[in-house]
């Protein structure tokens, strides 16, 4: 069995750039398909998101199914919000089944947020022991109960993520060094529009050795227009969009420009910020931009490994 | 203490609109220190009732009366009267209260007048807060008396979730972050070293996702069965 594209391309050193793909209120992926075919040559693989915002859509797990008949490789998401560990688990070996090997363990929006306020949130086994779980499952061959898988699992590349932009700030560090104790091979960081404050939590990460010991993906996403700034801004949970930056976009005549011009310069310091392995961009509504972005930011063309 | 809260006025009235002898039955316990199913309340949803009847051409018969607690039979039995008169009676107490009700007088419906909301306590007067959930396995001491399984919007274990920002729950500003409260408690306890282990998932079967509980003491018991 070999390791995932987005293993390869970091273990070789490989500055890694990994793509989002927002699966729809519908079954209909016909047009998630064409986003995923035109970033096909400038990202290593897609993360699927699982429910984002706690809005039902089409199963992170689904269209991973979709994209490896495509011959992609995708990320998928899975939260803990909507499943117990029965379900978490057998989902996780549903998904292995068909070849997914790239998982993100996240805790998920609360249910409050999104178009099902009226339903339970599970949360039977948070987002850290959901990946110490995979952890287990994967090396130890053993469930969360105890009882023994009938056969080993293949190699799987287990992420999380991580949020430099919460509180409290100084322990924020301690919770990445943390995540990487409960398994996390690659982390993803929310979208960095404080560069100033990454770059903080990332001397501590690197005071405490541990970019030598994960993958750190930083989270760039371009914004669109100053109403998507604001709106991040005020009604996104854990993030910081800095008033400056709006100030910048509100002084461009072409905000959208702006806004991709903002995002390359992101991913340009984040390839000089020592510890930073790859970027993860995540263009959820508006994909089209994704290869320019990639390109400008001098990362194309994305090496092909055997 | 069992925080509940009046159910609105127009459901109690339609949840007895085809009754014309009604007893309202408050509780002497938590309902009455949180102002909402005490004496007080049990006159006062007595008074509006009778006034919303006759307004409505339909007039009825209420009675009030509180006992000193709702959730054990032996105190059911001061308002025998008052029950045996009355077609239906709307409990104030909590949905134990009333249940308990139900079973004790079996004959006669008790419909509840109060939706039961938490276990918690008055935080300030009028003010009261959600604290513990009953989850039979007690961690509290691991996390300095801050409950993270209550009062973290989901429940985690291992430190707070990336929305936690300036001491407040992603859920609401009113919402504080059960973490960040257990963060700052470690440090005042030079305990912060705790936040580094990793708390193996729950086991959830000791509290009602293990079914319904039923709590026997040998050591206490006296019917011999």
């Amino acid at each position: 069995m070999t390791a995932s594209n987005l293993q390869k391309m970091l273990d070789r050193g490989n500055f890694a750039v990994s793509g989002e793909l927002g699966p729809p209120k519908s079954a209909d992926l016909s047009t998630l398909k064409h986003h995923a075919h035109d970033m096909r040559n400038h990202v290593d693989s897609y993360n699927i998101t699982d429910n984002q915002t706690a809005i039902v859509r089409t199963s992170s797990i689904g269209v991973a199914a979709t994209l490896i008949q495509m011959g992609l490789e995708p990320n998928v998401q899975m939260t803990v919000r909507d499943r117990n560990r029965i379900c978490l688990q057998s989902d996780l070996l549903g998904a292995v089944s068909f070849g997914v090997r790239n998982f993100l363990c996240l805790q998920g929006d609360h249910a409050k947020f999104g178009n099902e306020p009226g339903s339970k949130n599970v949360n039977d086994v948070d987002s850290m022991q959901w990946l110490q779980a995979v952890k287990k499952m994967r090396d130890e061959g053993i469930f969360i109960g105890g009882d023994k898988l009938e056969h080993p699992l293949p190699p799987l590349f287990l992420g999380a993520v991580v949020n430099p932009f919460a509180d409290p700030f100084e322990y924020r560090p301690y919770r990445l060094a943390k995540k990487i104790a409960a398994g996390a091979q690659f982390v993803q960081t929310q979208c960095i529009f404080d560069i100033d404050r990454f770059e903080r939590w990332m001397t501590k990460v690197r005071e405490l050795g541990l970019h030598k010991k994960v993958y750190i993906l930083g989270g760039v996403t371009p914004i669109k227009s100053i109403g998507a700034a604001r709106y991040m801004q005020s009604n996104v949970a854990g993030m910081i969009v800095p008033e400056a930056l709006i100030t910048r976009l509100k002084g461009a005549q072409d905000k959208k420009r702006e806004g991709i011009n903002i995002a390359v310069e992101t991913i340009q310091r984040l390839r000089e910020t020592e510890g930073v392995a790859g970027v993860h961009v995540m263009a959820i509504a508006w994909e089209e931009v994704v290869p320019e972005i990639v390109e400008r930011a001098g990362l194309y063309p994305r090496p092909v490994l055997s | 203490m069992i925080v509940g809260e009046r159910k609105p006025f127009p459901k109690i009235l339609q949840s007895v609109e085809n009754y014309e002898k009604i007893l309202v039955l408050g509780c002497g316990e938590c309902v009455t220190v949180c102002m909402a199913g005490g004496d007080k309340e049990a006159k006062e949803t007595a008074l509006a009732l009778s006034i919303a009847r006759k307004r409505a051409g339909k007039p009825v018969a209420v009675e009030s009366k509180t006992v000193e607690r709702q959730c054990e039979f032996e105190y059911l039995e001061a308002a025998r009267r008052q029950v045996e008169a009355a077609e239906v009676v709307i409990s104030l107490a909590c949905g134990v209260g009333v249940q308990a009700m139900n079973m004790h007088f079996a004959d006669k419906l008790t419909v509840p007048g109060l939706n039961t909301t938490f276990m918690g306590m008055p935080l300030r007067q009028g003010v009261w807060t959600e604290n513990c959930l009953g989850c039979g396995d007690c961690v509290l001491d691991l996390t300095l008396g801050i409950c993270p399984i209550t009062r973290c919007s989901k429940s985690m274990f291992n430190g707070p979730c990336g929305g936690s920002q300036e001491g407040k729950c992603e859920v609401s500003k009113e919402v504080d972050c059960a973490w960040q409260l257990i963060y700052d408690r470690l440090i005042k306890m030079d305990m912060l070293e705790r936040m580094e282990v990793i708390h193996p998932p729950k086991d959830w079967s000791a509290s009602h996702h293990g079914s319904v509980r039923t709590s026997v003491r040998e050591d206490v018991r006296i019917d011999g069965q």
